[in-house]
């Protein structure tokens, strides 16, 4: 009895460390495990093995990229030349405040006023609270264009200033729906007792309903976060060449071919083989998404999902 | 007096207060200055928001006249000629501005075509995974080319299939012959259909797997002790669960189709010419903020949003007569 159990363990190991397969799924076809994890590892080799050679070139020598007809699938010597020539006060460096600045600060403006514009429309019975929504929606169905949008920025005196990277961008209506969502799923009976308590509207936000949406916030505020970083078109439009983020300087360099080489090494001596620096650029601007990347992938399933039901 | 308007003041939080659940019943709602007086607090809180989409969107949409004036920029907005529908007539007169509305279309079809199925046939897969951490580790790498900057992934599309780039590395170290894809227009339509897919065929899968996750197992369950294999399930209850999303996302795209990836188009336009890459928004682009014909530039910018409108407006509509949900009511 004991050795028949036994023999039955030892028959089936994978079953029992594996998965629960409902007793009705049929046994998978091993063509068919076959085929899926060929395909997974296709979606999986596709997003990271570029990447990992683009970091990798970043860090090999000169010789190295040279020898191997510019690209290093591992570097044998790997060295920070590159990156420390980008950071040695060129072009990037600066590049790099810009992206920086502009990322925190557009954020935070673009967070407060969503917040605001968000609360006030999930409170039904506001004031003017429905012509409003439907004034914003309507934005969604009809935008008013690249060339009337250019010459309000120019009317208002904005170009060559970093507020024309923030002002034309301010709210996202998706955001806004999402956090609208989230507030609206408030319970009522809070509002009621804060309001016995003698709360009023901006306490009640403060301490009861921005508490309550720490998720909705975090996904929203890495959305912005991640579109102002990501952001280019407008600094290539509105701002000279001095004022460039990272994005833009990444498009003129690398994607358009310029040689970065000369113009963005500071005074760190040897210059690096173009293709190196390239990566290194590359791999810069890439790096702030990788960093925020698992927060953002924490919370965004939730998020997303209640923005797309009740939009 | 004072008891009297204290009691008003009272009243008018409780209508708020039943208002905001949401009940169809609004007794006791307030006069246009009670309510004005009871959410001050919300109107300045949403203040900056509104005067936000005043500004930048309907002011902004108010310039689209500069699209029937002949616009100098010494004149200004308000003291340039109005010309009519001048514009529009050059416009539909002109060989360059169909080349790129054909473009765009063929491009959007394309792209319904080949991109489309992707993000649903990867749901599916991802769906048919029987372990989380596999199915979990592949959403989280696949998810991400989404959020990098269409710059990072046209340069990484540049350096691995390049003249000098990977790709061509590995084929010249094999000896075989290399390939010409960057730069060359006849690639160029496959080659942005496959920067779409890589970037955005994860994130797309998100909307699928939740639809998926929605369907109850009993029903799973029910067909396969009634003999239906893994095909007819897949038919008969996998499907037919994702339909009303596939249907939207049909009719969003068909009503957004004369706008595709306008800063993945810029970012290559000017590698391949404008033949292959010219779309509607770079045609804007270049004859408004580069040739600096802003009049034109702008007619051409409000055909294309009256027309997407339009499109929005017709594909909801047929949604409707098909039985499905739509966008909107």
């Amino acid at each position: 009895m004991s050795s028949a159990t036994q023999s039955l363990r030892r028959g089936r190991p994978a079953r029992r460390r594996g998965p629960v397969r409902p007793a009705w799924v049929e046994q998978p076809k091993a063509a068919t495990t076959v085929a899926k994890a060929i395909a997974l590892a296709a979606v999986v080799l596709l997003v990271t093995v570029p990447f990992l050679i683009i970091v990798s070139t970043s860090f090999a020598s000169n010789a190295e990229v040279v020898a191997n007809g510019g690209w290093v699938l591992w570097p044998q010597h790997p060295t920070l030349r590159a990156y420390r020539e980008l950071f040695a006060g060129g072009i990037v460096t600066h590049a790099l405040w810009v992206s920086a600045g502009v990322t925190v600060i557009g954020t935070a403006a673009s967070l407060a006023c969503t917040i605001g514009l968000a609360y006030a429309l999930s409170r039904r019975d506001v004031f003017g609270g429905k012509p409003i929504l439907l004034l914003i929606l309507f934005t969604f169905l009809f935008p008013p264009g690249m060339i009337p949008g250019f010459l309000l920025i120019k009317g208002l005196h904005l170009l060559d200033s970093y507020g024309a990277l923030v002002a034309p961008v301010l709210i996202n209506v998706f955001n806004l729906i999402v956090l609208r969502g989230f507030f609206q799923s408030v319970p009522e009976e809070l509002y009621e007792a804060a309001r016995l308590d003698g709360a009023g509207e901006w306490l009640i936000l403060r301490r009861i309903v921005l508490p309550l949406s720490k998720a909705a916030l975090a996904v929203v505020g890495l959305f912005y976060a991640v579109s102002y970083w990501n952001a280019w078109f407008y600094a290539s439009i509105y701002l000279d060449s001095g004022h460039w983020p990272l994005q833009q300087v990444l498009r003129t360099y690398v994607v358009g071919g310029s040689q970065l080489a000369d113009s963005a090494a500071g005074d760190a001596g040897a210059v690096a083989a173009p293709q190196t620096i390239q990566m290194a650029v590359l791999v810069v601007a890439t790096v702030p998404i990788l960093l925020v990347y698992p927060f953002l992938q924490k919370y965004f399933t939730k998020g997303v999902l209640t923005g797309a039901i009740k939009s | 007096m004072a008891i009297a308007e204290r009691d008003a003041t009272g009243r008018a939080g409780a209508a708020g207060a039943s208002g905001a659940d949401g009940r169809a019943g609004r007794t006791g709602r307030g006069t246009r200055l009670k309510r004005l007086r009871r959410d001050w607090v919300l109107l300045a809180l949403m203040a900056p928001g509104v005067a936000y989409f005043l500004v930048f969107h309907y002011g902004a949409l108010a310039g689209n006249v500069i699209a029937f004036k002949d616009y100098v920029p010494f004149d200004g907005l308000w003291a340039s000629q109005w010309v009519g529908l001048d514009n529009f007539r050059t416009m539909f007169g002109d060989p360059d501005f169909w080349s790129a509305v054909l473009n765009t279309v063929w491009i959007a079809l394309l792209q319904l075509v080949f991109f489309f199925p992707v993000p649903i046939a990867l749901a599916m897969l991802l769906h048919s995974l029987t372990r989380d951490s596999v199915r979990r580790f592949v959403q989280s790498v696949a998810y991400l080319p989404h959020f990098l900057s269409w710059v990072i992934v046209v340069a990484v599309f540049q350096q691995v299939l390049g003249e000098t780039g990977l790709l061509n590395n590995v084929l010249g170290d094999a000896h075989l012959h290399t390939v010409n894809i960057i730069g060359n227009p006849t690639a160029f339509k496959p080659l942005v259909i496959a920067e779409v897919i890589w970037k955005d065929c994860g994130w797309g899968t998100i909307i699928f797997l939740a639809a998926l996750t929605q369907v109850d197992e009993q029903q799973y369950e029910a067909a396969a002790i009634d003999g239906a294999g893994p095909w007819r399930r897949f038919w008969h209850i996998t499907l037919p669960s994702v339909r009303p999303i596939i249907v939207l996302l049909l009719i969003m795209r068909l009503g957004d189709i004369l706008s595709v990836g306008f800063e993945q188009m810029l970012l290559q336009r000017a590698s391949v010419g404008a033949d292959a890459a010219e779309v509607i928004d770079t045609f804007v682009y270049y004859k408004g903020l580069v040739g600096g014909d802003y009049g034109y530039a702008a007619a051409a910018g409000l055909f294309k949003g009256v027309v997407g409108a339009a499109l929005v407006f017709a594909a909801n509509k047929i949604a409707h007569r098909l039985g499905e949900q739509g966008v909107y009511r």
